[in-house]
C-alpha cells in the first residue's frame, strides 16, 4: 500500500518548552517550594547588591587628594588612590621603585609563561626562573652591588612583600617537602619517623605560633653574636610550616602512582634516586600540580599573619594607613582593597588550578 | 659467553656500600648523630643566650602571681592570679571560640553546600558566589573586617541597636538575657541525659527489630521528640524555675545580662564564615562523590525521595566528608589564634602574648602552647583513625 498523504508539518515546540521562559521555568519556577526560594534568592541578592553598588559606585568619590575631596556618602577611594603606590612597595624609597618594577614584571612574565601551556622552552624557562631571577632580584630590590643603594628588608612591604614571603616561601619548601615525603615513605624505621615526626608537628601547630618562635625563639637558638634579619626569621617560619604541607601533597601524588612502577624500574636496575628521579617523580609531580598549587594558595594568603610580628605585607600596610590621622574612618574602603587584591590573586589561582586538573585528569582516566 | 671484566666471583658478598641492609644502617646512624649534633648545638646557644639575659629556665614563674586583667574568662581569674591560671584561661576561651565555631560553620556549611546543587539556579550560584568570595580572602583581612569595619563602628551604649527589650548591641559589645536557675532546676539536666539514653537504646531496640521481624519503627522521630519533650515537660511540671535576668542601661553601659565582646563576634563571625565556604565544598564534593546509578537504583526499588536521601546518598556521603571535615575543624581551631591579632584572649594572645612578655620565658611559653595545639590535632587524628576504620568500606 502506497501513502500518498503528505506528512502534516512539523510544528513548532509550544512556546513555554523553549527559549527563555522555558529555562526560567526549569531553573526558577520549578514548583511552588522553588519558586518560594527563587523570590527569597532575589531578596537576598536585593538587599546585598542594591546598597554596594550605591555605596562603592554611584555615590562614590573618585578623585582628589584629601579627605576633604570625599562626600563621606559613598565609598571613599580617593584614599586607596592616594596610599596606592605604599599598599604596592610598601615604604620602598620611591626613588628606586624602578627595581621593584622590573622585579614585578620578570616575576609576572615568568609566570605567565609557565603557566601558559603553549608556550614552548618551558624546562630553560624554569631554571631561569628559579636560578637566575632570584638572585636578579635580591640585587635590584636589596641592592648594594652596581651602584645601587642599599634598600634595607624593613622598608619592604605591601603587595611586593606579600608576593615575595609566598613565593620565597613555596619555593624554599617544595626541595624539602619532596625529601620528607620520599623520607616518610622510606623503609628505613629511623629516616620515616624522623619525617613523620617532623611533618605532624608542623602540621599540627598554628602558623602564628611558628611566626613567634622564628621571631622570639630563633635568636636564642642562634650563637648571640649572629642577627638573623626579621624577613628572613618569618622566611624561615614560613617554609618550615610549608614543607610539611607540601610533603603531605606530595606524598599523596606519590601514593597514586602504581607500585609497578617503581619494581620496574628496579627490575632495570636503577638505584632508588634513579627511580625516583626518572620514573616516579616526574609522573607524581604531573599529578600534583593542583594540590601545589592550592597549598600556594592557602600560603598566599596565610602571609597576612607576618603583620602580627611586625612586617608590613598588603594586609599589614593597610592596616597601617587606616591608623593614620589624616585618614581615620575610611577602615571599610582599606579593607575592600586589600580583600579585592587578594581576592584577585587567589580566584585566578584556584580557576588555573580547576583547570589543570580537568586538563591532567583525561591521562589518567580508565 | 663473555665474563664483566670485574663481576665478583660466586660465593663472595658484596661491598658494604652495595650491601642495601648495611648502608640503611649506616644512613640511619649518621641521621641520628646529625640530629643530636643540632640539638647539642642549639642547647648550647640557648643556655648561653639566657645566661647572657639573666633569664632562668623552667615552670617555676607558672605560680607567680600574672597582674593583669583579662576581658573575658569562663573561670575565676583576677590580676591576682598566677599565671599558670593564665593559661587555662585562655585554653577556655580558645575552645569557647573554637567549638562555636565548629558548629556555626557545619550548619552554615552544610545549609550552602547543598545549596550549591540545589536545581534552583538562583540559590545554586548564590551559594557558588558565597564560597569564592570568603574562601579566597584571608581570615585575617576578614577578621579585621568585622571587628574594626563592623563591629567598632556601631553605636554607643545609649543608642544600641536593640532587638525587643532583651537584645543589645552596640560598640562594647552584645548584651543577652542571663538565665538565673532555681531550685529545682537540677532535674531538667537529669530527665535530659536520662531521655538521651532512652532514644539510644530505644534505636538500637528498634533496629534489632527491623531486623528481626522488618516492621518499621520511626525511631528517630520518637528519640527527638524524647530528648526535647521530656525537659521541657519536667520543666513545665516544675513551674519553670529559670528566670531572665534583662540587660538594663544603668547610665553609660548596661548592667546584667551576659555580655558577649566584640572581639568574641568578631573573631567567631570570620572563623565560622571562612571555615563555612570549606565545608561547603565539601559536603557537595562529597554528594557529587556518590554516584548516579545510587541513587538511580534507590528510586527504581521505589524509595520515596527522601529515604533515598536519607537511607542511600548520605550515609555513603558522610564516609567521604568526615575526614576533610575533621581537617576543617582543626584549622578552624589553629585558625582561632588569630584572635591575638585584634586581642580577644585566647590561648596565644594571653599565654603566648602578654604572659610571655612579662616573664620572657619564651621556650616554656611557645612549648606549652604548641603542645596544646599538638594535643587538639593528635587526639582529632586518633578519632579519625579509629573513624576510618570503622566506616572504610569492606571491600571483596
Amino acid at each position: 500500500m502506497i501513502h500518498n498523504q503528505t506528512m502534516i508539518e512539523q510544528r513548532p515546540a509550544p512556546s513555554s518548552s523553549v527559549g527563555a521562559v522555558a529555562w526560567l521555568r526549569t531553573n526558577l519556577f520549578n514548583g511552588p517550594i522553588n519558586t518560594i526560594f527563587t523570590l527569597i534568592g532575589l531578596y537576598i541578592l536585593y538587599l546585598l547588591v542594591v546598597p554596594t553598588v550605591q555605596w562603592a559606585f554611584i555615590n562614590a568619590d573618585w578623585v582628589g587628594t584629601t579627605r576633604d575631596d570625599c562626600s563621606r556618602e559613598g565609598a571613599c577611594w580617593v584614599f586607596i588612590n592616594a596610599r596606592l603606590s605604599q599598599f604596592i612597595y610598601g615604604l620602598y624609597p620611591s626613588s628606586e621603585i624602578w627595581r621593584a618594577n622590573i622585579v614585578f614584571a620578570m616575576f609576572f612574565s615568568l609566570i605567565g609563561w609557565l603557566a601558559i601551556p603553549r608556550l614552548p622552552f618551558k624546562r630553560w624557562v624554569a631554571i631561569f626562573a628559579l636560578i637566575v631571577f632570584p638572585v636578579i632580584s635580591f640585587v635590584l630590590l636589596y641592592g648594594g652591588y652596581f651602584d645601587l643603594p642599599k634598600v634595607p628588608t624593613h622598608r619592604w612591604g605591601g603587595l611586593m612583600l606579600t608576593l615575595l614571603l609566598a613565593t620565597v616561601g613555596m619555593v624554599g619548601a617544595l626541595p624539602i617537602g619532596i625529601v620528607l615525603a620520599l623520607g616518610r615513605r622510606s623503609n628505613m624505621p629511623i629516616v620515616k619517623s624522623f619525617c613523620v615526626v617532623f611533618i605532624e608537628f608542623w602540621r599540627g601547630v598554628p602558623l602564628i605560633t611558628v611566626l613567634f618562635m622564628a621571631s622570639v625563639m630563633l635568636p636564642l637558638f642562634l650563637p648571640s653574636d649572629m642577627s638573623v634579619d626579621r624577613l628572613v626569621r618569618a622566611l624561615i617560619g614560613l617554609t618550615l610550616f610549608q614543607s610539611a604541607y607540601m610533603a603531605e601533597v606530595i606524598r599523596g601524588g606519590l601514593q597514586a602512582i602504581p607500585k609497578g612502577q617503581e619494581e620496574a624500574a628496579a627490575a632495570l636496575g636503577m638505584t632508588y634516586w634513579k627511580r625516583m628521579g626518572l620514573i616516579i617523580l616526574p609522573q607524581a609531580l604531573k599529578m600534583m600540580i593542583p594540590g601545589i598549587v592550592n597549598t600556594f594558595i592557602s600560603l598566599f594568603k596565610d602571609t597576612t599573619l607576618v603583620m602580627i610580628i611586625g612586617l608590613f605585607d598588603l594586609l599589614g600596610i593597610v592596616q597601617a594607613a587606616l591608623a593614620d590621622s589624616r585618614w581615620l574612618g575610611f577602615s571599610l574602603e582599606g579593607y575592600v582593597f586589600a580583600a579585592f587584591m587578594f581576592w584577585v590573586f587567589c580566584f585566578s589561582m584556584s580557576r588555573y588550578s580547576q583547570y589543570l586538573e580537568r586538563k591532567l585528569h583525561t591521562g589518567h582516566k580508565r | 659467553m663473555s665474563v664483566r671484566p670485574n663481576a665478583r666471583p660466586v660465593g663472595q658478598k658484596p661491598p658494604f656500600w652495595r650491601d642495601r641492609a648495611k648502608r640503611a644502617l649506616i644512613f640511619q646512624c649518621l641521621l641520628i648523630a646529625a640530629v643530636i649534633a643540632f640539638l647539642f648545638y642549639v642547647v648550647g646557644n640557648v643556655q648561653d643566650n639566657l645566661s647572657s639575659r639573666g633569664i632562668t629556665t623552667g615552670f617555676g614563674f607558672l605560680s607567680n602571681t600574672a597582674g593583669f586583667g583579662i576581658v573575658q574568662s569562663l573561670i575565676d581569674y583576677s590580676s591576682q592570679s598566677t599565671y599558670g591560671r593564665t593559661f587555662f584561661v585562655g585554653l577556655l576561651n580558645t575552645l569557647l571560640v573554637g567549638g562555636l565555631g565548629v558548629i556555626a560553620a557545619t550548619i552554615v556549611g552544610f545549609i550552602v553546600g547543598i545549596s550549591r546543587l540545589s536545581p534552583n539556579w538562583l540559590i545554586a550560584k548564590l551559594a557558588a558566589a558565597y564560597i569564592e568570595t570568603f574562601r579566597n580572602i584571608p581570615l585575617l583581612l576578614q577578621i579585621f573586617f568585622w571587628y574594626f569595619a563592623v563591629l567598632r563602628t556601631l553605636p554607643s551604649a545609649r543608642d544600641s541597636l536593640a532587638f525587643g527589650e532583651a537584645f543589645f548591641l552596640n560598640v562594647r559589645g552584645l548584651y543577652l538575657p542571663q538565665p538565673l536557675f532555681e531550685s529545682g532546676f537540677g532535674l531538667i539536666p537529669v530527665t535530659f541525659v536520662i531521655a538521651i539514653i532512652a532514644s539510644v537504646a530505644l534505636v538500637i531496640w528498634a533496629k534489632r527489630r527491623q531486623e528481626a521481624t522488618g516492621k518499621r519503627l520511626p525511631a528517630y522521630w520518637i528519640s527527638f521528640a524524647l530528648i526535647f519533650g521530656l525537659p521541657l515537660l519536667v520543666m513545665f511540671a516544675t513551674g519553670v524555675p529559670i528566670t531572665w535576668e534583662m540587660p538594663e542601661l544603668r547610665g553609660f553601659n548596661f548592667r546584667g545580662g551576659i555580655t558577649v565582646i566584640p572581639e568574641f563576634l568578631a573573631l567567631w563571625f570570620a572563623l565560622s564564615i571562612y571555615t563555612a565556604s570549606f565545608i561547603a565544598e565539601i559536603v557537595r564534593s562529597g554528594i557529587q562523590a556518590i554516584s548516579h546509578g545510587q541513587t538511580e537504583a534507590a528510586q527504581a526499588l521505589s524509595l520515596p525521595r527522601n529515604l533515598v536521601l536519607r537511607l542511600v546518598v548520605i550515609p555513603q556521603a558522610l564516609r567521604v566528608i568526615i575526614p576533610p571535615l575533621t581537617s576543617q575543624y582543626l584549622n578552624l581551631i589553629k585558625n582561632s589564634s588569630l584572635a591575638t591579632a585584634i586581642g580577644y584572649p585566647d590561648l596565644v594572645s594571653v599565654f603566648a602574648g602578654t604572659t610571655l612578655n612579662q616573664t620572657g620565658q619564651a621556650i616554656e611559653v611557645i612549648a606549652m602552647t604548641m603542645a596544646v595545639y599538638l594535643t587538639i590535632s593528635l587526639l582529632v587524628s586518633m578519632f579519625m583513625n579509629w573513624f576510618n576504620a570503622r566506616v572504610a568500606l569492606v571491600e571483596r
